[in-house]
């Protein structure tokens, strides 16, 4: 049960598309889109959203700084009930 | 109470530098010019003024460290001569581009190549048409005395600040290594304010960042801060024109010269008047700009012009295209370090100007 | 939980600086100049010294770096930005200055003004991205091309006994006395990002303590230059420019550093 979630936010019209985003996910979250952004680059989207755990990997490795990182902890089941 | 001191003319240079309440110096030995720098090192100027004094490893490493250091919107000199000078072309043609205040001395001696250690005034065309690559112009001036290297080290940065543009003292060996007395002005502070909305000081918040350079890949925009400088170019041309003249009044031949060769012309027309020819000199004291509409007035006056300079014929092709009639100009000069002495330059008058 | 409710202002753990311009970066997709930018960045915006702080540019791929990075800088002739840096630091003692240098400027063409800063022990950073090839100027041997290496001018693999060696000047300038600290990262994964990151603090920490120069090649890739895609490229590098460029720390507080590999 994952205790964090996280989300990316990628600024699709700056992404070129080099795939090091992709590689670096430890999750396999990232993955390429099919559709091309103005530039005519497969940009990286959240292809397993729910895997992503915000480590903010992909973004400190994007030569492009088009990654924004979001997290959250999530309350566990029986804290809640408690 | 006036303060005098006898100096060299390279002394006069760095003494000057302090007293104009310069910021920083960088500079490389070469003769005939090394005293600038040995002066400056010997003064400890960063104890009288705070200015800063550096031994660069090569006059390429001076004149970028000139660069920087204008270019953080101080007042800032290199000095170097001829071979030293060729090296620091790179460096003023990016100056020149990035538009940066500032001031380089030239004592300059023979050439072509490692030439020699004795003046010449050969490095005419260098300094006033640019020299570097690229369409601009440095201002130039020329002093005449130990006095004019002491004094136009507070009028070159004067007019580098107006204009934002790299000012050259064109001096040679003869007036670097003589000495004179020389009336020393009162130490002028080191600027605490100055003009920064385009220095490189680091961003504060409320401005925009300053970027210094000569790079625009746009050809379009890149001719337009061509079209720029031209523009400031030409208000420097209008305003900036300096000579002086004497006994021109009467004169029916004329010699134009600058500098060290002015000095020479000065005894020579002494000569020459003695003999009763009516001999006047026209001394350029900038040279870019060139003081051409003085040149175009006296050649309808005088006869005939006996160019003098320290060089195959350099700024006779100036005085040429800024003559206005067709008249006769001829050039008189020694090269490689030679020293023309007056009785050569009347001489040359006779045979060539007088037909003696 | 819904993805909307992750992406909230609360919830942001990671965003660009703001000392990077909002517009898009000239190099090519997948280049190190772009990661080595922004961490230069992250780290001048995270001590706030922006008001304080000029760099310097070079020429070659990162010329117009200051079209990037939001910070007085100044644009230097091909390989004089350690002169160049020279001259601000003198004028401006307080100020950090940092020059951000690749192998064409910083090894070839400016050795001198290198070894000479450096030697000077100026107080200023030099960042120096070497990625073994001029990438700029479409991919012509340079001096940290490495044995056998093909370049559009070595079109047949760089030849030692022809063309000379591949020059490690950071092994180089760490010898001189007026250095004070040099290491040699990359910014390919985040590991290696976080290292730089911490050695660029660390850079920025001895200039303010006046203690000389700080020295910190960044290994990088050239997919262009070198003609593979960007993951393959940074492979390529591992396996290859780290055995010639190895990573690590080479001299910290003055004094060299005994090998150590960092895996």
């Amino acid at each position: 049960m994952a205790k964090v979630r996280g989300a990316i936010v990628v600024d699709i019209e700056a992404c070129k598309g080099c795939e090091i985003c992709m590689v670096t996910c430890p999750n396999q979250v990232i993955g390429m889109a099919k559709e091309v952004n103005g530039k005519g680059y497969h940009y990286a989207y959240m292809e397993n959203p729910e895997g992503c755990v915000g480590c903010a990997n992909c973004a400190i490795v994007c030569p492009d700084g088009v990654i924004t990182v979001y997290k959250v902890k999530l309350k566990q089941e029986n804290e809640k009930t408690r | 109470m006036k303060e005098l001191k006898l100096l060299k003319g390279n002394e006069a240079i760095a003494e000057g530098a302090i007293r104009a309440g310069a910021d920083a110096y960088f500079g490389y030995p070469i003769t005939p010019q090394s005293e600038v720098m040995e002066y400056l090192m010997a003064e400890r100027p960063e104890q009288r003024t705070g200015m800063i004094v550096l031994q660069a490893e090569s006059e390429v490493a001076a004149i970028n460290m000139l660069y920087g250091a204008a270019g953080t919107g101080k007042k800032a000199l290199t000095s170097s001569s001829s071979p030293g000078i060729s090296l620091m072309q790179e460096g003023l043609s990016y100056i020149a581009g990035a538009e940066l205040p500032c001031l380089i001395v030239n004592v300059a001696r023979g050439g072509p190549g490692l030439g020699t250690i004795q003046p010449s005034q050969a490095d005419y065309f260098q300094a006033t048409k640019g020299g570097g690559h690229g369409d601009y112009r440095l201002i130039t001036i020329a002093p005449a005395s130990v006095q004019e290297m002491f004094d136009f080290v507070a009028l070159g940065f004067e007019l580098a600040f107006k204009y934002r543009n790299p000012v050259m003292i064109l001096s040679d060996g003869l007036i670097g290594q003589m000495m004179e007395k020389v009336e020393l002005s009162e130490q002028k502070p080191r600027a605490t304010e100055f003009d920064q909305s385009w220095a490189t000081t680091g961003t504060p918040a409320n401005r925009e960042q300053n970027v210094i350079t000569s790079l625009d890949l746009d050809a379009g925009q890149q001719e337009v801060h061509n079209k720029k400088l031209q523009a400031k170019y030409k208000k420097i041309v209008e305003n900036e024109v300096r000579y002086e003249e004497f006994q021109t009044e009467d004169a029916d031949y004329l010699f134009v010269a600058y500098g060290s060769s002015s000095r020479i012309c000065q005894k020579a027309m002494e000569l020459a008047r003695n003999k009763g020819h009516k001999v006047g000199l026209l001394r350029l004291i900038s040279l870019y700009p060139f003081p051409k509409d003085i040149v175009r007035e006296l050649s309808f006056r005088v006869k005939s012009i006996l160019c003098v300079e320290q060089s195959a014929g350099q700024m006779i092709e100036d005085v040429r295209l800024a003559a206005g009639c067709e008249i006769q100009i001829e050039h008189f000069g020694r090269m490689g370090g030679m020293i023309p002495i007056p009785e050569e330059v009347l001489e040359a008058l006779e045979q060539k100007l007088i037909g003696e | 939980m819904d993805i909307k409710d992750i992406i909230k202002p609360e919830n942001l753990v990671y965003k660009k600086t703001s000392l990077m311009q909002d517009k898009a970066l000239s190099y090519c997709p997948g280049c190190g100049h772009g990661t080595a930018h922004r961490l230069l960045m992250e780290v001048i915006d995270e001590l706030g010294i922006r008001e304080d702080t000029i760099g310097v540019a070079p020429v070659g791929c990162s010329v117009l770096a200051y079209d990037f990075m939001d910070i007085d800088m100044q644009g230097a002739a091909h390989g004089r930005a350690p002169a160049v840096a020279t001259g601000i630091k003198r004028c401006w003692e307080d100020k950090y200055v940092f020059t951000y240098q690749g192998d064409g400027d910083l090894a070839a063409i400016g050795t001198a003004e290198t070894i000479h800063a450096c030697n000077r022990g100026e107080n200023i950073t030099i960042i120096f991205i070497n990625n073994g090839i001029y990438g700029m100027t479409g991919g012509q041997m340079a001096p940290t091309t490495l044995d056998g290496m093909r370049t559009s001018t070595s079109p047949y693999g760089r030849e030692l006994g022809s063309m000379g060696h591949p020059i490690k000047m950071t092994e180089l300038i760490a010898q001189l006395p007026g250095v004070h600290y040099v290491a040699r990262h990359s910014v390919h994964t985040p590991r290696a990002v976080r290292r730089t990151k911490k050695a660029m603090f660390k850079a920025f920490e001895v200039q303010k303590e006046r203690k000389g120069l700080s020295f910190i090649e960044i290994v990088s890739n050239c997919n262009s230059g070198w003609k593979m895609t960007p993951v393959k490229s940074n492979e390529w590098m591992e396996e290859n420019m780290f055995l010639y460029f190895e990573p690590g720390d080479i001299k910290v507080d003055g004094k060299l550093v005994e090998k150590k590999k960092i895996k």
